[in-house]
């Protein structure tokens, strides 16, 4: 992480980091369309506050980054999202979070539809160590009582190749999805969240177990996935931010700190908070 | 100085290691022991007879015990048909939903269980069921198994699926499956081979008791089928040859017990096996 911070302080390695200086800053509500509107968003976890009152507007078809030190709040925010953090004993969450017209936490919403057009990839590969390749690939056509062999067998193709994982393991479709590497396992864990179709997914430090190779395979990946999903993607990386997103969010104790283009957020962060966080002054 | 504290370090490890190891086989040593005098004393009555054949009426020769045989198979499964759906079920609760005082309370009663003497489950057989039927039977037989059965299971398929990782649960559940199919299909197929193994652990567990079947399946020198008869079991037919005078029947008892530590032992082996092999 140090070695990151130093980066930041050398205005000439910003280019090296792939930020886009040809595309002009544009200001995030006159764009694209709005796929989420977060209004007054709070999450609890028993009596301590994770999230306080953010604000934020998430574009169509977009990469949304999502960074801040460690417990600021980053991961409540994407999981809420897809009405996960109520999953867990003793926590709530309050505010509206409105996706395509409608507020998920209307009290009609089923959280089991939302999740099927949120999708998230999560920290840690997670793969279902009791099913193969393949099956890990269409888990969620499976358990959802799909079940036509043709129709599965094309999912799996499909999927695997939209992962960038189908040349590595399309002779291996039958071995148990814990057996592969921990970077072909992460996008395994793509693959089966793209199976599902969503609209969006979130991805929670997708990252961070995983050596420099695989993260770079990761990230072209998220880059190509926008054109078709909104993503938001959580990270403990700030070159990471700067790489994959077109917007970045700072997050610090539970605080949507500042929220703008990524580039203005690297190259011109408007709070000293944020300054001192990418500039590793902090974190 | 230093160095005499290291050479009195040396000796005390040297010591207290002969004496772990020492304490190790002295536990084995027992086990063994058990099995190789049940196989001096019984292997003698093994024979084809003693698992096809009938008893004999004291004085005649030959007979078998395959009514005991066929018995006791008869009331672990029968105990089973109820203790491991609902086991299982008890066990999903304790694990995936189970919070706050009603769930405390439920795993002590199954703690609790676990330690009450078996004989104590054969009365409160006896009281609930035989009194009630007016006659031993098996269906009260493998009411008492299954309530010795049920707290294992019940406990074991607990202890698995916290073993499986929230990350899994979660993934599910993000991917849209409802909870219930989550439960189903991802958090019990993937604890199956532990909770099979706990199954059969309980089996091995009840398979041996004598206790709660003596005033409960009472025993039967025929063979039978039906639930509300008395029924024959090798635990407890074992310990009727045993107490008998006749020279026939203690060697009949010896056998009886070589093949219940066969059975019990195998079932253990599978168990492990099964475990070991996921």
């Amino acid at each position: 992480m140090q070695g990151v911070n130093r980066n930041f302080n050398n205005i000439n390695l910003k280019l090296s980091l792939g930020l886009k200086e040809s595309e002009p800053p544009e200001a995030k509500e006159a764009s694209g369309k709005t796929k989420f509107t977060i209004k007054g968003l709070n999450a609890w976890f028993g009596k301590v506050q994770a999230l306080k009152n953010i604000n934020m507007l998430i574009e169509e078809n977009k990469v949304t980054a999502v960074i801040g030190p460690s417990g600021c709040g980053k991961s409540t925010f994407v999981r809420c999202l897809n009405r996960l953090h109520e999953e867990i004993i003793g926590t709530r969450c309050e505010g509206k979070v409105i996706f395509d017209g409608k507020n998920i936490f209307d009290p009609d919403v089923d959280p089991v539809l939302i999740r099927r057009r949120i999708g998230m990839v999560f920290q840690k590969p997670n793969p279902f160590p009791a099913m193969t390749v393949y099956e890990n690939v269409v888990a969620g056509l499976i358990l959802e009582g799909r079940k036509k062999r043709a129709d599965l067998d094309n999912a799996v193709e499909k999927f695997l190749k939209l992962a960038a994982l189908w040349d590595e393991v399309k002779d291996k479709l039958n071995q148990s999805g814990v057996s592969l590497s921990g970077g072909q396992q992460q996008r395994l864990c793509i693959a089966r969240a793209l199976a599902v179709e969503p609209e969006v997914i979130l991805f929670d430090e997708p990252t961070s177990a995983l050596d420099p190779i695989s993260t770079a395979k990761i990230e072209e990946l998220v880059h190509e996935l926008k054109k078709d999903y909104t993503i938001i993607i959580v990270t403990h990386n700030m070159q990471q931010a700067a790489r994959v997103s077109d917007y970045t969010g700072f997050f610090l104790l539970g605080d949507l700190i500042e929220f703008d283009n990524t580039n203005k957020i690297f190259t011109n962060p408007s709070d000293k908070r944020t300054e001192d966080y990418i500039t590793g002054r902090f974190g | 100085m230093n160095n005499l504290r290291y050479k009195r370090r040396k000796m005390i490890q040297k010591v207290m290691f002969f004496f772990s190891v020492a304490s190790a086989f002295i536990g084995i040593a027992f086990l063994f022991l058990i099995l190789g005098y049940v196989i001096y004393k019984g292997a003698g009555g093994i024979n084809i007879d003693f698992f096809t054949k009938l008893p004999t009426p004291v004085g005649v020769p030959g007979g078998g015990m395959a009514n005991a045989l066929i018995g006791s198979f008869y009331l672990v499964g029968l105990a089973s048909l109820f203790s491991i759906p609902v086991g299982i079920l008890t066990g999903v609760y304790l694990s995936e939903f189970g919070r706050g005082l009603f769930a405390s309370a439920v795993r002590f009663m199954a703690e609790t269980l676990t330690g009450v003497p078996s004989i104590i489950i054969g009365i409160f057989a006896y009281s609930v069921v035989v009194i009630s039927m007016g006659r031993f039977s098996a269906f009260a037989g493998a009411f008492a198994l299954s309530i010795l059965m049920l707290p294992i299971i019940t406990k074991s398929t607990e202890e698995i699926l916290r073993m499986v990782p929230e990350s899994l649960r979660e993934a599910s559940l993000a991917l849209g499956i409802p909870r219930w199919k989550t439960i189903l299909k991802v958090v019990l197929s993937t604890a199956k081979s532990g909770i099979i193994t706990g199954i059969m652990l309980a089996i091995a567990r009840v398979g041996g008791e004598a206790a709660p079947l003596l005033f409960t399946a009472f025993g039967n020198s025929y063979m039978n089928w039906r639930p509300d008869q008395p029924i024959a079991s090798l635990p407890v037919q074992l310990y009727v040859y045993a107490i008998s005078p006749y020279e026939d029947w203690h060697t009949k008892a010896w056998a009886a017990a070589l093949v219940l530590i066969g059975i019990v032992l195998m079932t253990n082996i599978m168990a492990r096996i099964y475990a070991g092999s996921k």
